[in-house]
């Protein structure tokens, strides 16, 4: 996985709340078997005026101007602001690897749900939740000034910007080693490899019935 | 220490627990389905790593195959959708790759996930499951814990057969009264998601309880748990009872004999320690509850069908405001109208929320005898599973609904999400028995109002909303 440390850039922003993952990634791309090849079908209905079709390319699409990742001054963005409630509904981590796809390293808004700040956390994708006030001011700021940058310090939780922002936020330390560490989670858990063999044995001792094997024809 | 059903469900599954605060929990079952798993084992076989422990998984078709007879009579090769098809395709290959168990498309246990697990015994009070599909929490109605998680965990759980988690908080729901008559359980989750949000339970298992509960069906309960996602909880329970024993009776993959009295007598410790403390409670009485309509395109945006459609203007907050003013223009409504008069294009009965067996009687208590309106296009029924798919032809629910002039499908997801070929045009309009009524979720433009089978069913007799116990003929149940 990849790290996330410090990151700067653009900030382009997504000014709704509950934007669920159906809308973040249509189900029509949910057909596809790889991690990558997202990016384009990222917010799909919204930045779009046509329906899209997996495998399509972004070519010869009515594209809707009044979105914002539309406009010009955002083409560059990696840095996503949004409201409460990002990510809620399907738990399609394909909605993580479109913003990733897209370019987005950094997410910001008041709430994230569950299942999805989790999937962030599993591929380098850093979601800082900030309080809804300190959001409407970035918003502020942002609407105020073209190609508005922010710098997202990860070692020091800390977002800052030219004009003068200096947030402190707060990450959950375990999620924070993992993104500073880029570590691959599965090879972690497997050093507990003798802790979970443990387990097993107890639970066979005490539930066997779930260790009965599962008996009849499949497929 | 008095301890809720989470926490003891949670003691009962500790690897290991860190300082600060994670930890290692053991999955004892874990359901595989096409569209969020191709992914995961390609990642395994990369790393060349091997599933831990291949018993523990079980993998079927769902989300993305078609529904129609002549598509699934000739099996994988019969799926006209090249990308359906290749994802099913890669499933099975790594199935057989992998060496687990799958309830393949032309296979008589296969069906939706979260309604074939309970089913077959797949899964059981007091295991932990998983699944990559946020409605995981289905099987919290009889005391599994169950969480939805995404791909890169499916890849862990499948290599590790431990997730990495924190704890949550505990909040109780406790549901009191005296439900009425042809009011189900879809309307009681509906109107708990109206009244505290569709983040009202982030960060917390939810546990189930009250009356009401009890007296609910194993059924009825999964639909409630099933729900709890869509009220921001990862995790939905209910305490085992004399109902939740009765269900796992005789079911393929429970335990028997000898091994059935030593379940049985560990499933009955699963329930909350009088006095076990919860971080929140929530209490709610339906003694006056009528059944439920949702409006708007987030499942907290429901009214009883005497309601209107509430007008935006007269909320606070400018978030909520904006969002309902988007949902109103989605779904081409004006604030003041009555629910009962909107008239409606398709209605789809099915999904994992409402396709069970007690889900296909309800619906054709009202239909019996009768015919959908003329102005629909077309009124879908799609059991949950093939299992139940027999039953309801065993009990010829499925002649009632095909008298009724509705469609009698093959089991799957279907209009649910849509990936297959069942889903809405562009505006059109659906009542609904599934679980989420986002822009887009039943087809690009498609407009979802999410109800109980009952009240579907009497929207395809009517051709709009209408309340169902106007429509029910009285028989004594
Ligand atoms: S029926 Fe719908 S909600 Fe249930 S598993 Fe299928 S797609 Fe998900």
């Amino acid at each position: 996985m990849e790290k996330f440390v410090c990151h700067c850039g653009i900030v382009a922003p997504v000014d709704q709340v509950d934007v669920n993952t159906d809308v973040i990634i249509p189900k029509q791309f949910l057909k596809s078997i790889y991690r990558t090849g997202y990016g384009e079908n990222l917010f799909d209905s919204l930045r779009y005026l046509d329906e899209g079709v997996l495998g399509q390319g972004a070519k010869n699409r009515a594209i809707n101007k009044e979105f914002p990742l539309n406009f010009p001054r955002y083409a560059d963005a990696s840095i996503l602001l949004t409201q409460r409630n990002f990510g809620c509904g399907s738990s399609r981590e394909h909605a993580v690897w479109a913003l990733r796809d897209y370019g987005f390293r950094a997410l910001i808004a008041p709430r994230f749900a569950d299942i999805f700040a989790s999937n962030c956390v599993k591929n380098g994708v850093l979601a800082v939740e900030l309080p809804e006030t300190t959001v409407k001011k970035l918003f502020e700021a942002l609407y105020r000034q073209p190609n508005y940058q922010l710098t997202i310090d990860l070692q020091t939780c800390r977002i800052t910007s030219d004009d003068g922002i200096n947030i402190v936020f707060t990450m959950d330390p375990s999620i924070r080693e993992r993104l500073l560490h880029g570590w691959d989670d599965i090879a972690v858990t497997l050093q507990e490899a003798d802790a979970i063999h443990q387990f097993e044995l107890q639970q066979q001792k005490k539930y066997p019935w779930l260790w009965s094997p599962l008996k009849g024809q499949s497929r | 220490m008095k301890q809720t059903l989470y926490d003891k469900l949670w003691d009962h599954h500790l690897v290991k627990q860190w300082k600060d605060g994670t930890a290692l929990i053991y999955i004892d079952r874990h359901l595989l389905h096409e569209v969020t798993s191709p992914q995961a084992f390609a990642g395994l076989r990369e790393e060349n790593r091997l599933p831990r422990r291949p018993q523990a998984n079980v993998a079927t078709v769902d989300h993305a195959i078609p529904t129609t007879r002549s598509e699934r009579s000739a099996g994988i090769v019969g799926i006209g959708d090249d990308d359906a098809r290749l994802q099913v395709q890669t499933l099975d290959e790594y199935c057989h790759y992998f060496d687990i168990r799958q309830y393949g498309i032309q296979h008589a246990w296969q069906g939706i996930v979260h309604v074939i697990g309970p089913e077959l015994g797949l899964t059981l009070p007091g295991m932990t499951v998983v699944c990559g599909d946020s409605h995981t929490t289905t099987h919290g109605a009889f005391s599994s814990l169950a969480h939805g998680i995404g791909t890169s965990e499916v890849e862990h759980v499948l290599a590790t057969q431990c997730l990495v988690r924190k704890k949550m908080k505990n909040m109780q729901v406790v549901i009191t009264g005296q439900l009425p008559k042809h009011v189900s359980a879809k309307d009681v989750v509906l109107a708990l998601i109206s009244q505290i949000g569709n983040a009202g339970g982030q960060g917390h298992a939810i546990e189930f309880a009250g009356n009401v509960v009890s007296e609910l069906s194993i059924e009825g309960r999964m639909t409630l748990c099933n729900m709890a996602i869509e009220a921001g909880a990862r995790v939905g329970l209910v305490a085992v009872d004399d109902r939740t024993v009765d269900y796992f009776h005789n079911r393929p993959f429970a335990p028997s004999g000898e091994y059935w009295h030593r379940a049985e007598r560990y499933w009955r410790s699963l329930t909350s320690d009088t006095d076990a403390y919860f971080d929140k409670v929530y209490s709610m009485d339906v003694s006056e509850m009528e059944p439920q309509v949702s409006w708007g395109t987030s499942p907290d945006m429901v009214v009883p069908i005497s309601g209107k459609i509430p007008d935006p203007q007269a909320q606070s907050d400018a978030g909520v405001r904006s969002a309902m003013e988007q949902a109103l223009t989605y779904m081409d409504l004006v604030p003041g109208t009555s629910i009962s008069d909107i008239a409606l294009d398709r209605i789809f009965i099915g999904s994992c929320t409402n396709a069970r067996i007690e889900d296909l009687r309800a619906a054709a208590a009202i239909l019996k005898g009768k015919r959908i309106a003329k102005s629909l296009k077309q009124a879908l029924v799609v059991p949950g599973s093939q299992q139940v798919k027999r039953q309801a032809e065993k009990e010829a629910l499925d002649q009632i609904f095909i008298a009724a002039g509705m469609e009698w499908r093959e089991p799957g997801c279907s209009m649910c999400l849509a990936m297959n070929a069942d889903k809405l045009e562009n505006g059109e309009r659906c009542a609904s028995t599934s679980n989420r009524n986002f822009e887009g979720r039943q087809g690009y433009g498609g407009r979802t109002h999410l109800v109980s089978p009952a009240m579907a069913a009497a929207a395809a007799v009517a051709g709009h909303f209408v309340d169902c116990r106007f429509i029910a003929p009285e028989v004594a149940h």
